[in-house]
């Protein structure tokens, strides 16, 4: 009931039969003449509104009453044909006499005259790189509205054009071993300059220069492909220098740079974890000289650590394909190893010996070196290092033993 | 060395000391006072930027004038200030970068040297309510260092207390430079500024301690593999 309601529909089936009678009966009313009475429903059913053109302001046709017009079918010819072709149409024709002219829409027929050539042509005549500026300026109302034009401002030069191309390629193709070697040319040339080639730098600065590196930075004079830290350090120094004033937080941090150069980002990001355990500020708080200075030892020694273990790791794990066990004879150093990186290591089956399973890695953690001195914890850095002992002597290291 | 003529003392005073370097230390910051009771809606905190000697020097040995540009809401965003307190105090609402450029005497360096310090005038703790007797205060310690000074400019510091110099090798004649009137040397007495109370007394030892205890458990974890 309620749905009818909304529809809007009869609640009584009684009155539909009403409804369709007086319908029809509409219908017929309103049929227009003139029109039929489909058309006129596509309009909407309804007359318009409003007419859509006003009828008073259509042009009359200016029929003069002298003149007697007729229409005839006539045949007519056309400028733009080659041919004679005699075709037909319609023509308004006053007072008998047929319109003169040619054909009206002969006017239209245009043509391009297209330059064709040869290639030997174009080889003997057209190559001359010259012509295109000289056609420009030629052209041109005068020098001045051309002179902004690339092609004027900057004549071609081929040789140079080519020598150009060549190194552009090579700088795009270079690898990022030679873009590091690059810098590090540029550094030394820096170096070089600002140290006024003193003594000791020359020799450093006359190492060959590696035939690889397609750098266009004329060096000062040859340079060391990679720089160790310590030229990096002198770098660093130099350009400080030349500065004459700068502020020490910026002179710690550019020497933090250069000691870092060889290392990767992760592993800067381990110094850094390593500095926030040891409960030191990544930036110090008072950067006087000596606290600066102690700072960047204090980093590199970490860095050094850092880059020690990974050398071992990798070692262990190169030369632990070879052999079976070997027993390490378990003497202290390699104890108090395994009392430092007590973290949870991961050793992969083909590496581990012995029955001892990874769950034992969490006792390590027992084993401190030492009264009351806490090792670090670096869980950045998962060692993988194998251990190297006999199944036996597994139980024994679960005791502290020293 | 006794030089005898005036142009050799001219030469003599621009030449520079190698492998020397004096260093100012320097503190720089803000003290923001909440207003309370009298804060308006764009006036709450009324502020103090400033850049100090560490031990509260006078700076105006080295530095001639200080240039604290302001955010560009205020009126004249950029401030100089020609002569020691190198403070500048104004009124406002937000927290913003300030970037203060130090201009230094002509015998010291011809090129300004920039710092940066973000203006806080609300406390770190959300809890902590606002005092209109205890200010915010935030600094930074850091040093200007002066590579390779000229002669004169370290014969004109070497005594001056705002000056770290360096211990010159026996024998180093520096040539004969004015003694600086007593009098016109102006000492900042701490008692004169009312902002002194709320600095910061930056001390090296702590950090030292903590470096030094760092560096030995770094070098017994690098033992082992010796």
């Amino acid at each position: 009931m309620d749905a009818k309601d909304i529809l809007g529909l009869p609640k009584h089936s009684l009155p539909i039969p009403q409804e369709k009678k007086s319908r029809p009966h509409k219908d017929s009313q309103r049929k227009p003449d003139g029109i039929s009475r489909e058309v006129y429903a596509l309009t909407g059913g309804v007359a318009p509104l409003m007419p859509s053109v006003d009828v008073n302001q259509l042009k009359k046709r200016h029929q003069p009453e002298n003149e007697k017009i007729t229409w005839e079918w006539l045949s007519f010819t056309s400028s733009a044909r080659k041919d004679d072709l005699k075709l037909y149409h319609w023509v308004r024709v006053v007072n008998g006499t047929p319109p003169t002219g040619d054909y009206q829409f002969a006017k239209y027929n245009k043509s391009v005259d297209v330059i064709k050539y040869t290639d030997e042509e174009y080889e003997k005549h057209l190559t001359d790189p010259v012509i295109s500026r000289a056609i420009l300026i030629a052209r041109a109302p005068s020098p001045a509205d051309v002179s902004s034009h690339p092609l004027v401002k900057e004549p071609y030069n081929i040789t140079q054009e080519i020598e150009r191309k060549r190194a552009l390629s090579m700088v795009l193709s270079q690898t990022k071993h030679q873009e590091r070697k690059d810098a590090d040319a540029a550094q030394d040339a820096e170096l070089a300059i600002t140290l006024n080639a003193s003594p000791e730098h020359m020799e450093k600065t006359t190492a060959p220069v590696e035939t690889g590196s397609p750098s266009n930075i004329q060096a000062a004079s040859g340079v060391a492909p990679l720089m160790s830290m310590a030229d990096n350090a002198a770098a660093a120094a130099a350009s400080l220098r030349s500065l004459r004033v700068y502020l020490r937080t910026y002179a710690l941090d550019q020497m933090v740079q250069a000691a870092s150069s060889s290392a990767g980002l992760r592993t800067i990001k381990r110094v850094e974890q390593f500095l926030q355990e040891l409960k030191v500020n990544l930036k110090p708080k008072v950067p006087t000289k000596a606290v600066c200075a102690e700072h960047l030892e204090l980093r590199k020694e970490i860095l050094t650590l850092l880059n020690l273990q990974k050398l071992l790791q990798n070692k262990e794990e190169g030369s632990s394909y070879r052999e079976g066990s070997y027993t390490e004879t378990p003497d202290t150093p390699k104890r108090l190893q395994r009392g430092i990186d007590q973290d949870r290591t991961f050793v992969p089956d083909s590496v581990s010996f012995g029955a001892i399973s990874t769950e034992r890695v969490g006792k390590r953690d027992q084993k401190r070196k030492g009264p009351g001195r806490e090792a670090p914890s670096s869980p950045a850095q998962s060692n993988k290092r194998p251990r190297k002992l006999k199944t036996t002597d597994s139980h024994q290291e679960n005791r502290n033993q020293y | 060395m006794v030089r005898s003529s005036d142009d050799n003392e001219k030469k003599s005073l621009v030449k520079k000391l190698k492998d020397v370097e004096i260093s100012v230390p320097i503190v720089y910051g803000n003290v923001a006072f909440w207003l309370g009771k009298k804060a308006s809606e764009y006036q709450s905190h009324k502020w103090t930027v400033y850049v100090r000697g560490a031990t509260n020097e006078d700076l105006s040995v080295v530095v001639k004038r200080v240039v604290f540009q302001l955010h560009s809401s205020f009126n004249n965003p950029i401030r100089a200030v020609e002569s020691p307190p190198f403070e500048l105090s104004e009124s406002g609402w937000g927290e913003f970068e300030i970037a203060i450029t130090l201009h230094f005497h002509t015998d010291v360096s011809d090129k300004p040297l920039h710092l940066y310090h973000h203006l806080k005038l609300y406390p770190e703790d959300d809890s902590g309510s606002l005092s209109v007797k205890k200010p915010v205060v935030v600094e930074s310690y850091d040093e200007v260092v002066f590579a390779e000074p000229s002669e004169g400019l370290f014969a004109r510091v070497q005594n001056h207390p705002a000056v770290i110099v360096p211990r010159l090798p026996a024998g180093f004649s520096l040539p004969p430079v004015p003694a600086e009137d007593a009098d016109k040397r102006k000492r900042v007495d701490p008692k004169d500024n009312p902002l002194t109370q709320w600095f910061t007394n930056f001390s090296e030892a702590d950090e030292l301690l903590k470096l030094a205890a760092a560096r030995q458990q770094v070098t017994m974890n690098l033992c082992i593999f010796i």
